[in-house]
């Protein structure tokens, strides 16, 4: 919610010395076209504190509702609306308080109209200052927000950089792939050709490009099929796509975090094997991603098992989607499931 | 004839070490460990004079491994990338192998070994733990030993802790156990902003407060939602107070 603008001192003190020049102004008015001063005092007092009232009305009613380009005719009506409802109660109040007036009541018939304008073209100047004000702050807050979205994304870049190497991986990988060459060495070529691929994979790609499930997870089963030379027996993988989930699209490299995710949080959390599922479906035209490890909990609370990995998924499914809700995860008994939504375009 | 055992969880990374291990005759490997559970066991049960060692490793890492051994033996790391653990062995004389290592390096590093076998203590070691537990990722929990069991405290089930002569005391849900580490270690360790050292001899997990009473002259006494009693010294009631935002 924008902050008023009587918050800003400023703006308070502008906006009282205005309304005391206007309220002083109606009374000297009066009193220059003969009336009695206490007269002249009251009509302005009568006058001016209710149209007051409906100017922070109005005001208030803008801060939670801001009108948009099309409503402004809407406004113009109200306005109006609002001036003659001012209008006959300051004329309903001042004949009762100022009857003992001499020739008062003919002199305030005489004026509704001139009244009627001056309340009209003051109500419609607060309310025009307030959309400026509100429709600025909104202004101000989308600006921030685009500085921050730019900021992070710099930030996931230089991320996605040192990520994109993986060091923690490609060095056990080439560890791995050492070993394999004194015993396997067919393998060892193997692996190599895996981890080439894999790594093309992870540089060619962008971001920014969407691509088919079936193309990603291909992507991911050369990751897969490396960590599971490196870990043997203790990891593997249970893959579930359903049909007409194949050719969905999803934002590249979104899935193998993920993966690494719960790869990490199994292999690491557990000292037997270890389990991963992945499974696909479709749900009211979107694609659901369930990925599920095991864990144990009791000792490490799911919380922290999230980690650096998910929360730039997570990121990253905001800057495209503007949504908190396409990654859940759930920690039930002893398995740690993270679902991801994605919304096809 | 010197013993040796390997650690580490991928098999493939065990047997490169075997095999570089071929070509040193006065080593004998005698047992090889998939995680730390087994490589505590091993340890016991043929005291080598070496082991090579991997850190990330399933359940307990290679430094909370070597926590829970009363005299460790000489510990050669192999490590694939963890830059705050390279930092550990550059302060301290331990040697480690980095991942993918060849077999020179390999032979150096058995080389150094066997040159400073007398002066490769185990102060060296103890110190490098004091090093590496304070890194950001082992601040979340506390492997204990209690009896022949390895039991892992994540930290926010800590009640408090309280030291007990050259032991640490931790209170949990599950009872307490004893840690051989001083106050001003888990002073350092663990998360200044949930962890306060209420008094000398007490740390208080703030969380567990219910309340605090005062308690003889200048001295005030922490109420736990457990109902344990916890001393609050005059320092210890500022450092509290401005932790809860008093």
């Amino acid at each position: 919610m924008p902050a008023s603008p009587f918050s800003a001192r400023r703006f308070l003190i502008t906006f009282s010395i205005a309304w005391l020049v206007l309220m002083a102004d109606h009374a000297i008015l009066l009193y220059w076209f003969d009336f009695p001063l206490k007269a002249a005092i009251v009509d302005s007092i009568i006058s001016n504190i209710p149209l007051l009232g409906v100017c922070l009305l109005v005001m208030n009613t803008i801060r939670y509702y801001l009108p948009g380009r099309e409503q402004y005719m809407n406004i113009l009506i109200m306005c109006i609306v609002l001036t003659i409802l001012w209008l006959l109660f300051t004329k309903w109040l001042l004949e009762l308080s100022l009857n003992s007036f001499g020739d008062y009541e003919e002199f305030l018939h005489r004026s509704l109209i001139i009244r009627f304008s001056i309340g009209f073209l003051v109500l419609g100047i607060v309310t025009m200052m307030g959309i400026n004000w509100f429709t600025w702050q909104e202004q101000q807050k989308n600006e921030e927000r685009k500085t921050d979205a730019e900021k992070l994304a710099k930030e996931a870049e230089l991320f996605k950089l040192r990520q994109q190497l993986q060091p923690h991986f490609l060095f056990n990988s080439l560890n791995s792939i050492n070993a394999l060459i004194g015993i396997r060495p067919e393998e060892a070529r193997k692996m190599v050709q895996q981890l080439s691929d894999f790594l093309r994979g992870t540089i060619k790609k962008e971001e920014t490009q969407w691509v088919n499930l079936l193309e990603e997870i291909q992507y991911l089963q050369l990751y897969l099929d490396i960590e599971k030379v490196r870990f043997g027996n203790r990891l593997a993988t249970v893959i579930e796509i359903e049909e007409a989930t194949q050719q969905m699209k999803l934002p590249a490299l979104l899935l193998q975090p993920i993966v690494e995710n719960a790869i990490k949080f199994g292999l690491y959390d557990t000292t037997g094997e270890t389990i991963i599922r992945l499974e696909t479906r479709k749900q009211e035209g979107e694609l659901i991603i369930k990925v599920s490890n095991p864990f144990d909990p009791e000792t490490s609370s799911p919380k922290q098992g999230t980690g650096f990995g998910l929360k730039s998924v997570q990121r990253r499914l905001y800057l495209l989607f503007a949504r908190h809700d396409l990654l859940v995860t759930e920690a039930k008994e002893n398995i740690f499931t993270t679902v991801v939504k994605i919304p096809q375009l | 004839m010197n013993k040796v055992i390997i650690i580490d969880d991928e098999i493939l990374a065990r047997s490169i070490v075997k095999e570089y291990l071929q070509k040193q005759p006065q080593l004998e490997l005698v047992a090889e460990c998939g995680d730390g559970f087994e490589g505590i066991k091993a340890i016991q049960q043929y005291q080598p004079d070496l082991i090579f060692l991997d850190i990330q490793m399933p359940k307990i890492n290679g430094f909370e491994m070597l926590e829970l051994i009363e005299q460790p033996p000489a510990v050669i790391f192999t490590t694939a990338f963890d830059e705050y653990a390279i930092k550990a062995f550059e302060a301290h004389a331990i040697d480690y192998l980095l991942k993918p290592f060849n077999q020179e390096r390999f032979t150096k590093a058995i080389a150094k070994w066997l040159e400073q076998k007398t002066t490769f203590t185990e102060t060296a070691t103890q110190e490098l733990l004091e090093t590496a537990s304070q890194s950001p990722s082992q601040s979340n929990r506390i492997v204990v030993k209690n009896g022949s069991k390895i039991k892992i405290i994540p930290v926010h089930d800590i009640f408090y802790l309280e030291a007990a002569d050259d032991y640490v005391k931790i209170h949990t849900p599950e009872g307490h156990f004893l840690k051989n580490k001083t106050m001003n270690h888990f002073e350092q360790v663990l998360d200044g902003q949930q962890f306060v050292r209420s008094h000398r001899s007490y740390i208080v997990n703030v969380q567990q407060i219910t309340r605090i009473d005062p308690y003889e002259k200048d001295n005030h006494i922490a109420i736990l939602r457990t109902g344990a009693k916890v001393p609050v010294s005059r320092g210890g009631y500022g450092k509290l107070k401005s932790v809860l935002g008093l």
